[in-house]
């Protein structure tokens, strides 16, 4: 009997060989309908706030609102992580995910109080979107004025 | 006690466990093991405002059942031993300050349990004491905010995860007689193969696991099939088959024996991935399922490993590997029953398969 | 019409790809939203974001790729009118709706719900 000598690289592949995978194709899929059920959905009350005569750019931004506030009650509700199961980044990529991003440590956090609980935990995760976002529009604009 | 090789322990007089305990949630009270546990909390709160009270009512309530199984009083106990995966092991610390006894808080993340009994034991053994409880617990959720992300956040969990166990699981340990002996324990090396992804804690833990097994097989002088099961705390289903393999590499055949604590108390229709994992799986799987197997005569020599990997989220972060531990004990029969040791519907199932006349029966003179 | 079709298609392509990009490196869903977000913001450097919102509609407005196009045409807009001072004015400018929006619900929401089991 010995100690167990494996490199590293030589443990990689013996997990590989035993991990448990799930079909990339499934979850290609899985994403596929439920990221394009939430757009659907979006484009479905954009067009019906069209019709009863709201401006185009105002329709788009209550439909983002709409959107948010779903999100996140599902988010409440508990029930946006199990969809998140199967939809993967179907759940993660739409603005509802950016709101379950805001919902969910915000939620959780409120036991360690409303100020340095909540308060400060609402960007735990959805931090980087928002520095990220600003930082590139920044430089992209900044970019532009020195062309 | 003696030292037997670079990593073992041999106990002159083996600490007997008196009295074991459990606290599930209500996952684990489905699962295949749901019959043995003693206590199921109600949710995952447990009547309390926020997780981490929940599971410190869950140790403080698995420690007291413990004691009351064999009516004793908490200054009969000699010392606290105990940890748990919450930041500074808060869930143990807090349940031991109900307690007018001294307490050591150890961290060995999944590993607490084995490692708690094992130096217990080496305290006894060596006459400073003479009753130690070893607790530990985990929680799904308090677990999962601290270590991944928010509990409500929707990220998709590969099939290779594993679920944290909701348990807290209590032993006490004795120089009187008891149903279970603690004759050897092999403290484990820290092994780091690389791994890098937290949420893949099996193949992690595997190494560790299959290291402390082949040394604690040589200091012993053992070999696999000297043990009824060799038992192991969380790998789950893939670091059980990559410890299996691990040991096959080296000659080391446990097929026929090996199983995993976390791959046992879920079933496959429960969606916990890879199998269970946490302080709180070894503890309970062992506290109310392994003891009174052992106690009854269905396993006579058991080893039994706590693996834990030892990281936090900002060594992840950091982009560091995860190096983990395996600590193991081995548990024997005594032939002894006592009340301490599994729920009264567990006794009476196990007990009818007994020839009463083999077993000599303590219970009465317990106390 | 065809725009709800377009919606589906498109948006639900953006959301296959990003699983793709999960399942295969060794990426946090973190990652993703920012990398969404830059592109967003490239393709509106680019001029080429409008012209995909013509096409598909909400199926590049839903996904979170559109934080970084109100962001940068907010800096474009301003920049051009009001030059260096613009890059600051214009970041939250038609982004604004968006992150309000975002704080002020998720405020509400976690002060109502507790989070499940």
């Amino acid at each position: 009997m010995g100690t167990i000598d494996k490199t590293p690289q030589e443990y990689q592949k013996l997990i590989k060989k035993h991990q448990l995978t799930d079909s990339k194709v499934k979850n290609f899929f899985s994403a596929y309908l439920i990221g394009g059920l939430i757009c659907l959905l979006g484009q479905v009350i954009i067009n019906v706030l069209i019709s009863t005569g709201i401006p185009k750019d105002n329709a788009g931004a209550y439909a983002t609102i709409s959107l948010i506030f779903i999100g996140g009650l599902l988010t409440g509700l508990g029930v946006y992580d199990e969809i998140a199961q199967f939809a993967g980044a179907g759940t993660i990529v739409p603005i509802t995910g950016f709101a379950n991003a805001i919902v969910s440590p915000a939620i959780e956090s409120r036991q360690e109080g409303y100020i340095l609980g909540l308060g400060a935990n609402i960007y735990s995760i959805a931090g980087p979107v928002l520095t990220y976002g600003m930082l590139s529009a920044f430089l992209i604009g900044l970019f532009k004025l020195l062309l | 006690m003696k030292k037997l090789g670079k990593q073992t322990v041999q106990f002159d007089n083996p600490p007997q466990i008196i009295s074991s305990a459990s606290v599930v949630g209500n996952k684990e009270s489905q699962g295949p093991l749901g019959d043995y546990f003693d206590q199921v909390i109600s949710d995952g709160y447990n009547n309390q405002s926020t997780w981490e009270k929940a599971q410190m009512k869950m140790t403080e309530d698995v420690v007291n059942n413990a004691l009351d199984k064999v009516n004793l009083a908490k200054e009969d106990i000699d010392f606290l031993l105990a940890g748990d995966l919450l930041n500074q092991i808060v869930a143990s610390n807090f349940a031991a300050r109900k307690f007018p006894v001294p307490f050591l808080g150890l961290f060995g993340a999944c590993s607490t349990m084995i490692e708690a009994m094992a130096v217990g034991s080496m305290m006894i053994d060596g006459g400073i004491a003479n009753r130690i409880i070893s607790f530990t617990s985990s929680h799904y959720q308090a677990t999962e905010r601290q270590y991944r992300t928010p509990n409500e956040y929707g990220d998709k969990y590969p099939p290779y995860k594993q679920w944290t166990v909701t348990g807290a699981g209590a032993t006490i340990l004795s120089n009187e007689t008891g149903g279970v002996a603690l004759t050897m324990a092999t403290l484990g090396k820290v092994i780091d193969l690389g791994v890098k992804d937290p949420k893949d804690m099996g193949s992690a833990m595997a190494p560790a696991a299959a290291d402390t097994i082949l040394n604690h097989l040589e200091d012993s002088d053992r070999s696999p099939s000297d043990y009824d099961l060799i038992i192991t705390g969380d790998l789950g289903q893939v670091g059980k088959n990559l410890t299996i393999e691990l040991l096959a590499e080296q000659g080391c055949d446990v097929t026929k024996n090996f199983d995993d604590c976390g791959v046992m108390i879920y079933n496959s229709k429960q969606k916990v991935g890879a199998g269970g994992s946490g302080c709180g799986c070894s503890a309970v799987v062992a506290a109310s399922y392994l003891l009174p197997q052992i106690m009854y005569g269905n396993f006579n020599r058991v080893l039994l490993l706590g693996t834990g990997a030892l990281l936090n989220p900002m060594t992840f972060l950091q982009g560091e590997s995860i190096p983990c531990i395996a600590h193991a004990v081995v548990l024997e029969r005594t032939g002894h029953l006592t009340e301490g040791i599994g729920r009264p519907s567990v006794q009476d199932n196990l007990a009818t398969k007994i020839e009463a006349t083999k077993i000599e029966d303590l219970s009465q003179s317990e106390g | 019409m065809d725009l709800y079709l377009m919606s589906f298609l498109v948006g639900g392509l953006i959301c296959g790809l990003s699983q793709l990009f999960l399942d295969y490196t060794n990426y946090t869903p973190a990652h993703l939203l920012v990398t969404m977000v830059v592109t967003g913001a490239v393709l509106t450097g680019l001029g080429i974001y409008d012209y995909l919102i013509d096409i598909a509609g909400a199926g590049v407005t839903v996904p979170v790729m559109n934080f970084g196009y109100i962001l940068t045409k907010g800096v474009l807009n301003e920049a051009q009118k009001g030059g260096f001072l613009g890059l600051f004015a214009g970041v939250l400018e038609v982004g604004s709706i968006g992150v309000s929006a975002s704080i002020i619900i998720g405020f509400l929401m976690a002060a109502i719900f507790r989070p499940k089991e």
